[in-house]
């Protein structure tokens, strides 16, 4: 098991959050987390790498307890995952190149030809070959992910963690995207771990669904087992028809 | 106590805890994290090389006002060749390392805690954190350090300047001797005055990049936030400055003179 995470519980203020979440991931899994928007899961998958501290609970990465570590500590905890935020969160003061090869330039281990043969590399299996020049503020949402997830491969990671990957994107930008999270996952053999609301997206990147609710896992299901549920919450967000009393609220 | 008064207290006095807690990251990165000296060479340019026309202007103008002003209160108990070594004193120690830290800390401490704001803001402090890297170390330490370097040749060379104004005020515009003039200047100005003014340019120059990266990494959500941690990086940095000068004026008179 490469990931467990224990009854975490997480308040903001008065506001419940993660109400006891618990589930584990096994090596070379591809999970993904759906729920609706505001319902928690970015700030899950913030626990998942530490960037978030839960109030109870255990987050194990490889059978260490990450909850109660510094932040220094963490620091070789988090060399094990790649991440690709929702926004890509490029360096603006870094152009492409910079920004992919971050890691390693910072380790200060690798020879300068090395490194760019590398950063090359990822950008081929991106699909973006020849950019490494450009700067964040020239590149379209999709490219931005794109070089995101090029970041966060380059140094190999065992664990892909992905923030809402098709949010904010074209249909085609999107279908991209997932086809070059599903390819990445099997070509590098690693974890991956995504949120997401887009349901196209979450049964096509995901051989295993968790369905948030309420602060809650409600469902721990096969993308088929998830598509085909008659439980009315599942049912009911899968197809995208609002709750009876939230449509009352809204009227 | 009004209640502004209030929360400003209460803000300030939490931005001295955070403050002591953001120090006690930056000492252990420096001392245990080897600095990247090519980011602290580009602070150093950003910080020093683009400030340095504006503390030499405020310099020249401190040295040229504090000169005629003197000249009038000297020139009645004939005085007058003494005007430089006033404004030499009172720049050498006092006017330049303040000034030029307040110049400082609204040119650069707003750029610093704008910039790291917006880092934080569109999640790239986050990122940074999923590389593997401390925000301390990759964010704060070439800022920390290339401030400690160029504060003090910023101060130094805005007092030149203000000296070097002064004396040109006081010979060419009020017709005082030159001579007299210079060597009352260099008579007066001791050591001390100058090594006051060197200490308090490390402490300026280190509460500039504390309380500016400090605002920045914990800059409110939205540009909102990022606009009032600006703010507030420039005025609690500079009533910090203006607070400690006072205490270590007190302290540095007893220790060095």
């Amino acid at each position: 098991m490469i990931l467990e995470v224990r009854d975490v519980k997480k308040n903001f203020g008065p506001l419940p959050v993660l109400q006891g979440v618990t589930f584990s991931v096994e090596k070379g899994e591809a999970l993904t987390i759906i729920g609706i928007s505001g319902g928690g899961k970015s700030v899950l998958l913030k626990h998942l790498i530490g960037l978030l501290t839960p109030d109870s609970g255990e987050v194990l990465v490889g059978g260490i307890n990450i909850a109660g570590l510094d932040e220094r500590q963490l620091l070789p905890i988090r060399r094990r995952f790649g991440m690709l935020f929702q926004g890509a969160a490029l360096f603006d003061s870094l152009n492409v190149e910079d920004n992919i090869a971050f890691v390693l330039n910072r380790e200060r281990r690798y020879a300068r030809e090395e490194i760019d043969r590398r950063v090359e590399e990822v950008l081929d299996v991106v699909g973006l070959k020849g950019i490494q020049k450009k700067w964040p503020a020239e590149l379209s949402g999709g490219m931005r992910k794109r070089v995101g997830l090029a970041r966060a491969i380059i140094y190999q990671p065992e664990i892909l963690l992905y923030d809402e990957p098709t949010t904010g994107l074209d249909p085609i930008a999107a279908d991209a995207i997932d086809h070059l999270i599903i390819r990445v996952v099997q070509k590098l053999k690693v974890t991956s771990i995504a949120v997401t609301h887009d349901m196209r997206s979450a049964r096509r990147i995901g051989n295993r669904i968790l369905m948030l609710h309420e602060g809650r896992i409600y469902a721990d299901q096969t993308p088929d087992e998830i598509f085909k549920s008659t439980d009315p919450v599942i049912y009911r967000f899968v197809n995208g028809i609002a709750d009876p009393q939230e449509q009352l609220k809204y009227e | 106590m009004t209640s502004s008064a209030k929360q400003f207290a209460r803000e300030w006095f939490g931005g001295v805890g955070r403050g002591t807690l953001l120090c006690r990251d930056l000492f252990y990165s420096i001392f245990k994290v080897k600095p990247v000296w090519r980011d602290v060479v580009y602070q150093m340019y950003f910080i020093g090389v683009k400030s340095s026309s504006v503390v030499c202007i405020t310099g020249a103008f401190t040295g040229m006002v504090l000169c005629a002003q003197a000249y009038v209160e000297f020139h009645k108990i004939k005085m007058d060749t003494g005007v430089l070594a006033l404004v030499s004193v009172g720049m050498v120690s006092q006017l330049g390392p303040v000034l030029t830290s307040l110049m400082v800390a609204g040119r650069v401490g707003a750029a610093i805690a704008a910039e790291l704001g917006t880092m934080r803001v569109t999640e790239q402090i986050d990122a940074l954190r999923t590389l593997a890297t401390h925000p301390v170390d990759y964010l704060v330490v070439p800022r920390f350090l290339a401030m400690l370097l160029v504060m003090p040749l910023l101060t130094a060379s805005s007092v030149c300047v203000g000296i070097f104004a002064g004396f040109l005020v006081g010979a060419c515009l009020l017709s005082i001797n030159p001579t007299y003039l210079w060597y009352n200047m260099l008579h007066y100005t001791d050591m001390n005055d100058v090594m006051t003014g060197m200490i308090k340019t490390f402490v300026f120059g280190a509460i500039i990049a504390v309380v500016a990266c400090d605002k920045g990494l914990n800059c409110p959500q939205g540009a909102e936030g990022v606009g009032r941690a600006t703010t507030e990086a420039v005025v609690y940095s500079s009533i910090t400055i203006l607070i400690t000068n006072f205490f270590l004026t007190l302290v540095l008179n007893r220790v060095l003179v």
